[in-house]
């Protein structure tokens, strides 16, 4: 059945999969511009361009989209924060900065929408330049995403074949330039602001907050810092409507999300869902758990998001649902692990990769994950004591809301919700005291415990 | 196989006490003139690169991996090239360089291979797969099996999330993808590399070298239509918008015209 308000927009339960970002994703070629403006491509820039900028900023805030890069702050909030007017910070050039860095484990959405449809990033970065009155932007990749990089490139490059980007764009009066930047390896940089540092030439460090970037961003001027998924919503917002995009989702949390589901299921993969599905119901798209084996526990949006359990299955995946869970939507990346792996050895793995990550600014995070590293490879290798466990908490407590930016906060996450659910196999590492001697042949021991099988 | 001169990490002895220390070469005298590796073509790119940001500075990363791009690694050189053309101190370049896993200190090889070894790779067999490369190649993390920029090298690397986490277990050579591999087949391409053979990977261009793409990260696309159209549809990636195609299940219909943009806020 199918019921219809008084816009005539459909406002029945959606589908199970509702493509919005991954609509193109199908079509040949869809990052070629021709395929793209075959499929409306650029229809919503054209459209944008008769309005006011202010307008298209209401449009945003209306339409109540969040952030996809992992906070979730509201996108037109975040583009009405821009100083405008001819005085003050508002004289200062403005810019865009979309957040291409994906580097949080388990997140693996941002890669797949540039090289699918990068177009409707470019789209996406043009009507909300011409919202911020910015006349630069630059599109930070990380480095090891070379495809993605040379597909945005290119898509910048037919761009301006055709009269998108350059001076008057479309005959509007409005000029726009983009870079398309690689970064070179390094996590942090997908923090705001130490991606702002790093794109000033510098080491990728967050800066102190405030001033906000929408102050004092790139150059100390103000700038928006928007992700990719965000920004390439941006098109189908100005197309549909703010009412249209809310028939999706929650009222909170409202639109289409891609889940990015991998691990331990029968087809890992992307699926672009209303936000508020579950895992549950995810899992059904996705042919259940691998050859049956039991989930055992799963990452809602990232390692930097407390670990779930098969206890979750239906906690609704939004802003609100994750949060009051006891966990955090991020990035929408499901990594799912069956019963065949240790939970701390999985949790020893991410510490491995925060104590890496630590960009060394600050004494919490830098020290923190280096101890909390050394305290779980000592478990690991069967030389620790229950004693441990509570150290590792302690650790983790003085870390968490003490670390400079939120590196430190999520290296905490995957330990203490690790211990909150599976403490037992915690001690039961402890309680398996070998001889004491230095245990240099654990690490081929370690494969038993992840269940790993190549 | 060539082990750098700084602390070699010998495979799996868990013992790793220490946070990475930086290791460069002492500063050469500013004198001593720059190597000539660093020609007109490349002078030209410079000015190229450093033409697109608002301030010169911007350029220093993409600069990096020019330098990378023609020495196959950042030398001191390579530094005091960056330094002269941005007018940087070889400190603040250096600073900068050290900083970032993808600037390597000594010569690679022809080709980088990168394993994920993050959690989820790693519980899919990504771990063992590094281990056996490893074993295979002779040489650790950062260490290169063979002469350094001959044909058939190899430059071996642990990687953290790759973000192909739905195509685990992965490896990137030369930052294209190799998605769901098993040991078999990463020990089968590392072989068929140092042969000098160039296998297809399974979402990036065709392969080239460790030099050709860094000077494509530095945002020199010797053939960007060309190397724009290697494959990129995973089964994985298009599983979601597949499956909607076969049920017909679609997002709620966008109404026919754009509706109305919203009326300008009151000016306060
Ligand atoms: C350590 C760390 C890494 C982050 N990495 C990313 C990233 O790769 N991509 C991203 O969009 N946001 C990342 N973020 C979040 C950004 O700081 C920022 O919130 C986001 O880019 C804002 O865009 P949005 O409002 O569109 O979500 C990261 C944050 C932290 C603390
Ligand atoms: S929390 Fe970690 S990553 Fe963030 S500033 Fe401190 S040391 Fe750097
Ligand atoms: S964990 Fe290997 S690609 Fe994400």
């Amino acid at each position: 059945m199918t019921n219809s308000d008084r816009s005539g927009l459909d406002t029945s339960t959606p589908d199970p999969i509702t493509p919005v970002l991954t609509r193109r994703w199908l079509s040949p070629r869809a990052w070629d511009i021709d395929v793209y403006e075959q499929l409306e491509g650029y229809a919503a820039l054209r459209y944008a361009l008769t309005g006011h900028p202010d307008q298209l900023i209401e449009l945003v805030k209306a339409s109540g989209l969040r952030g996809r890069g992992g906070a979730g702050f509201p996108t037109g909030m975040k583009w009405g924060f821009i100083p405008q007017g001819p005085t003050g910070a508002g004289a200062k050039p403005k810019y865009l900065v979309v957040n291409a860095d994906e580097g949080e484990p388990g997140t693996c959405k941002d890669i797949p929408t540039m090289m699918a449809d990068p177009h409707s990033l470019i789209e996406g970065c043009i009507i909300t330049c011409y919202a911020i009155r910015a006349n630069f932007c630059a599109i930070y990749i990380r480095g090891e995403a070379l495809h993605p990089l040379r597909r945005v490139r290119y898509a910048v490059e037919q761009a301006y074949a055709k009269g998108y980007l350059g001076r008057d764009i479309l005959g509007s009066g409005f000029d726009l330039d983009i870079v398309v930047h690689a970064g070179a390896g390094a996590y942090i940089c997908g923090e705001e602001t130490a991606l702002l540092d790093s794109l000033e030439g510098r080491r990728g460090q967050p800066r102190l907050k405030p001033p906000f970037p929408a102050t004092s961003g790139l150059y100390a001027s103000p700038t928006v810092v928007n992700n990719v998924e965000t920004i390439a919503s941006v098109p189908a917002i100005v197309q549909g409507g703010s009412s249209w995009f809310r028939t999706m989702g929650q009222e909170k949390s409202p639109g289409p999300k891609i889940y990015s589901l991998s691990g331990h299921v029968t087809r890992p993969g992307q699926y672009e869902a209303p936000m508020g599905t579950t895992l549950r119901a995810l899992l059904e798209l996705a042919g259940g758990m691998k050859d049956g084996i039991p989930l055992k526990f799963w990452t809602p949006g990232g390692s930097s998001t407390p670990l779930f359990t098969a206890e979750h299955l239906d906690v609704p995946l939004d802003f609100e649902g994750a949060a009051t869970a006891g966990s955090m939507l991020g990035t929408t990346a499901l990594q799912i692990f069956n019963e065949t792996v240790s939970v701390p050895w999985a949790v020893m793995k991410w510490t491995e990769f925060y104590k890496h990550e630590s960009c060394g600014k600050c004494t919490p995070c830098r020290e923190g994950t280096y101890w909390l590293l050394q305290i779980l490879e000592r478990m690991l290798h069967k030389q620790g004591t229950p004693a441990d466990i509570e150290t590792l908490l302690d650790v983790c407590d003085n870390v968490l809301g003490r670390a400079f930016c939120a590196l430190g906060d999520g290296a905490t996450s995957p330990i203490t919700s690790g211990i909150k659910y599976f403490r037992q196999e915690f001690l039961d590492l402890c309680t398996a005291q070998p001889s004491g001697g230095v245990d240099t042949a654990a690490h081929d021991q370690l494969p038993e415990l992840t269940g790993a099988s190549a | 196989m060539t082990a750098p001169e700084g602390q070699p990490e010998s495979v799996g002895n868990g013992n790793d006490q220490f946070p990475d220390e930086v290791e460069w070469e002492p500063a050469v005298p500013e004198q001593s003139p720059l190597t000539p590796v660093f020609d007109e073509a490349t002078r030209q790119r410079t000015v190229e690169i450093i033409a697109r940001y608002p301030q010169s500075r911007s350029a220093l990363l993409p600069l990096l991996h020019l330098v990378q791009s023609v020495e196959g690694y950042v030398s001191q050189d390579g530094i005091r090239y960056c330094a002269e053309v941005l007018e940087l101190t070889t400190a603040e370049v250096s600073a900068v360089a050290t900083f970032y896993t993808m600037y390597k200190r000594t010569p690679c090889g022809e080709h980088l291979v990168s394993v994920c070894t993050n959690t989820l790779c790693a519980a899919l067999g990504g771990d063992e797969i590094y281990r056996t490369l490893s074993r295979r190649l002779g040489v650790g993390h950062e260490e290169t099996a063979g002469e350094p920029g001959t044909p058939g090298s190899i430059t071996l690397e642990h990687a953290e999330c790759l973000a192909a986490c739905d195509l685990a277990p992965v490896l990137q050579v030369n930052y294209e993808y190799f998605d769901n591999q098993t040991v078999e087949s990463a020990q089968a391409l590392v072989e068929a590399l140092q042969r000098g053979e160039r296998p297809l990977p399974t979402r990036g261009a065709a392969l080239t070298d460790l030099k050709t793409v860094e000077m494509e990260l530095a945002g020199i696309f010797p053939d960007l239509a060309g190397a724009v159209a290697g494959n990129s549809a995973a089964p994985e990636t298009l599983r979601g918008a597949q499956l909607a195609a076969e049920r017909h299940w679609v997002a709620p219909a966008m109404p026919d015209m754009p509706p109305a943009l919203p009326d300008l806020p009151e000016k306060r």
